[in-house]
């Protein structure tokens, strides 16, 4: 049986097979992100060896660590990016990915992804949002919709979700995309993208939790939550001559930045170089 | 391989931009020019009285070396990005105080489970909280012992002025290597400020110490094994194509996560112990003065410890046979030494900055017939020779 899975799925080539299988629920969003994620390394011929791949803690922290056959650093809640960043200062010439959940890297982790972003260091970040604490039962989170029901907001949800895209690209970020599951074909070209970009890249996917999310707010199938996205889901060119009224309870789509700024890693030896000079310490 | 500092190219420039002899400098300018010598070649930290001077001298001098200093947005991301870096096969440092060593704590378990080799140099100041942020203290003695949760060993050292503090930085740099574990540093605001003489070396009189890495693909598929029998398991770098996994979860010799199995857990955390009990030899170290017929022996560490000795010299000039015990490495404790040391002495007398912390390690090595009594003074003015010179009197 497992032979045949593994025939049958070219993608299985990228993941850890003694870890497998995945302990993610039926009908999570998180395997269409390894999916997505797997495909954009395929496309663009990307060695695993030249990956690492970093995750906090919770369930979309698994997606990649440790299924993904690559380096993989999976650290303490909220400081994945961190953790990161010496990754990236120490190997430079490697792809730095950071894959997580949205209680990990915008609630306790939110001071380094806007940090980060600032700084623009080349790390890409797949931020996996489900609305919801899923390992730990269904809390709130920062990006729980305003009057959804968690097992902490048992009534209504009286808080407003944080845009992260939108404050990641404020923070400075080379590039920044947000998709939902139900976008597929985009979000493995936004992935690609963000590979490729050279500075701080951040694809948000926003990702189904039937079991914690969407049990309690009346959509249990997976279907469900999909057929949700995508009703909702406004293109960010859309969105542009909307009101904040009208885009209440909606999810803006697509690239909202993809620009060149100066990158941290490359700053930092352009500066040591500089040093070198300065002091006459290049060797003849 | 990529463990940096060792190169002919480091030593080169090492060689020529620090001419060996003596200098007037800060105990923290001491730290991070031992730092320097013992190869570390990456900081990240977040400014802390009173640390900063640390993180100033490595901003200034590691560029020179072609090594890397990043100032994070916290402490926390601080600690992250160093273990981060270390796994990419740099040696890393970072100093901070005690607010700042209290927020890295959860990540320096993380290095603990891991066996990430870091350095982490705390300046005791005075506490609970913001406390006295200027001043020294030694309030912290515990907290490196015991500050992270769950089940864990860890390596504090205490230098005792500016010139130890240099070499007992390269120490720490080479405990961490050998043993692959984060090691801690309890440095204080007293000594870290004060301006003395400085020996600098030549780099050819440093040892320096390295990681053991894998020799053989078999050795790099089991992180987390054994396979020398020292508890120390070879450190498969990132980036060489091992796809090696690191988790703090508890995970098995090779690296994935099994929380389940009891024996697993019971494994991973007793060899982690064990690779630090029984390396003693490694890392413990004491210093002695007229111990040989004390009957009243002073037991202090850190900035403590010099006007103890001065206290010490003082009654001996009076006839009192009074000697001085220094444990360098604090923890683990040097329990062995200290209990034939306190078998010997009819008194004992253990100043600190605190209000009574070393004293409770000491009396757990010495027996109930003896006079063990604290001299301990908070408020971030350091112990004077006559005050504990009056105490050793008061017993004589």
């Amino acid at each position: 049986m497992a032979k045949e899975i593994y025939s049958r799925y070219p993608m299985i080539k990228y993941l850890r097979k003694e870890a497998l299988p995945t302990a993610l629920c039926p009908g999570c969003g998180g395997g269409t992100v390894l999916n997505a994620f797997a495909n954009a390394v395929d496309r663009l011929k990307l060695d695993p060896k030249d990956l690492v791949v970093v995750s906090g803690i919770g369930c979309s922290a698994w997606i990649a660590s440790p299924y993904f056959l690559a380096d993989t650093l999976h650290t303490t809640h909220g400081r994945s990016i961190a953790f990161a960043t010496g990754v990236k200062v120490g190997l430079p010439d490697k792809k730095v990915v950071v894959i997580s959940g949205d209680g990990d890297l915008a609630s306790i982790g939110g001071n380094h992804l806007i940090h980060a972003a600032r700084r623009n260091i080349d790390i890409t970040v797949i931020l996996v949002n489900n609305f919801i604490y899923g390992m730990t039962g269904g809390q709130l989170a920062p990006t729980t919709p305003y009057g959804a029901k968690t097992t902490t907001s048992p009534y209504r949800n009286i808080e407003h979700p944080l845009q992260i895209s939108e404050t990641v690209a404020a923070a400075g970020a080379s590039y920044v995309a947000r998709w939902t599951t139900a976008h597929v074909y985009q979000l493995i070209e936004s992935i690609k993208k963000a590979l490729t970009v050279k500075g701080f890249s951040l694809v948000e996917v926003i990702s189904q939790c039937p079991v914690q999310f969407g049990r309690r707010n009346r959509m249990k199938e997976p279907a469900e939550m999909l057929r949700w996205y995508l009703k909702n889901s406004v293109p960010i060119s859309k969105a542009k001559n909307m009101s904040p009224e009208e885009l209440e309870g909606k999810f803006v789509i697509g690239e909202f930045v993809n620009r060149q700024r100066p990158e941290f890693v490359s700053e930092l030896n352009k500066l040591i170089d500089e040093v070198q000079e300065h002091f006459g310490l290049k060797e003849e | 391989m990529i463990i940096r500092g060792d190169e002919p190219e480091q030593i080169r420039l090492i060689k020529k931009l620090y001419k060996p002899g003596n200098y007037f400098m800060q105990g923290n300018e001491a730290v991070a020019y031992g730092a320097i010598f013992a190869g570390c070649r990456f900081y990240a930290g977040y400014p802390i009285t009173p640390s900063s001077e640390i993180a100033e001298t490595m901003a200034r001098e590691l560029p020179k070396l072609r090594g890397y200093y990043l100032q994070m947005e916290d402490e926390i991301g601080s600690i992250a990005a160093m273990v981060g870096a270390s796994w990419t096969g740099l040696k890393v440092m970072t100093a901070t105080a005690g607010p700042g060593f209290s927020l890295m704590q959860e990540n320096l378990g993380y290095a603990v489970m891991t066996e990430t080799p870091l350095v982490l140099v705390d300046v005791q100041r005075s506490g609970p909280s913001t406390g006295q942020a200027t001043k020294g203290a030694q309030g912290d003695f515990f907290q490196a012992r015991w500050g992270t949760h769950g089940d864990h060993p860890i390596i504090a050292l205490s230098p005792t002025s500016g010139q130890d503090a240099f070499w007992e930085t390269v120490r720490a740099f080479n405990i961490a290597e050998k043993l692959r574990t984060p090691v801690v540093m309890l440095f204080d605001g007293v000594l870290a400020h004060t301006r003395e003489l400085v020996k600098i070396p030549d780099i050819e009189e440093v040892e320096i110490a390295y990681r053991k890495l894998p020799k053989n693909e078999e050795e790099a598929k089991l992180p987390f094994g054994d396979p020398h029998g020292d508890g120390v398991p070879p450190m498969p770098l990132f980036g060489h194509g091992y796809f090696t996994h690191v988790t703090g979860s508890t995970h098995k010799e090779n690296g994935l996560r099994d929380v389940y199995t009891p024996e697993v857990h019971d494994r991973l955390v007793r060899r982690i112990h064990r690779k630090i009990e029984g390396n003693r030899h490694v890392y413990e170290k004491y210093e002695e003065h007229f111990t040989d017929d004390a009957e009243i022996l002073v037991v202090s560490w850190g900035v403590t410890a010099r006007p103890a000795l001065g206290a010490v010299l003082e009654a001996r000039e009076e006839g009192i046979k009074a000697g001085l015990f220094v444990p360098k490495t604090v923890h683990p404790f040097p329990g062995e030494r200290m209990r034939e040391l306190g078998k010997k002495a009819r008194a004992i007398l253990v100043p600190e900055m605190n209000l009574g912390q070393m004293i409770l390690e000491v009396q757990r090595f010495v027996n109930d017939d003896v006079l063990l009594k604290g001299v301990n003074k908070i408020g971030g003015v350091p112990l004077t020779v006559n005050e504990i010179l009056r105490e050793i009197r008061g017993v004589a």
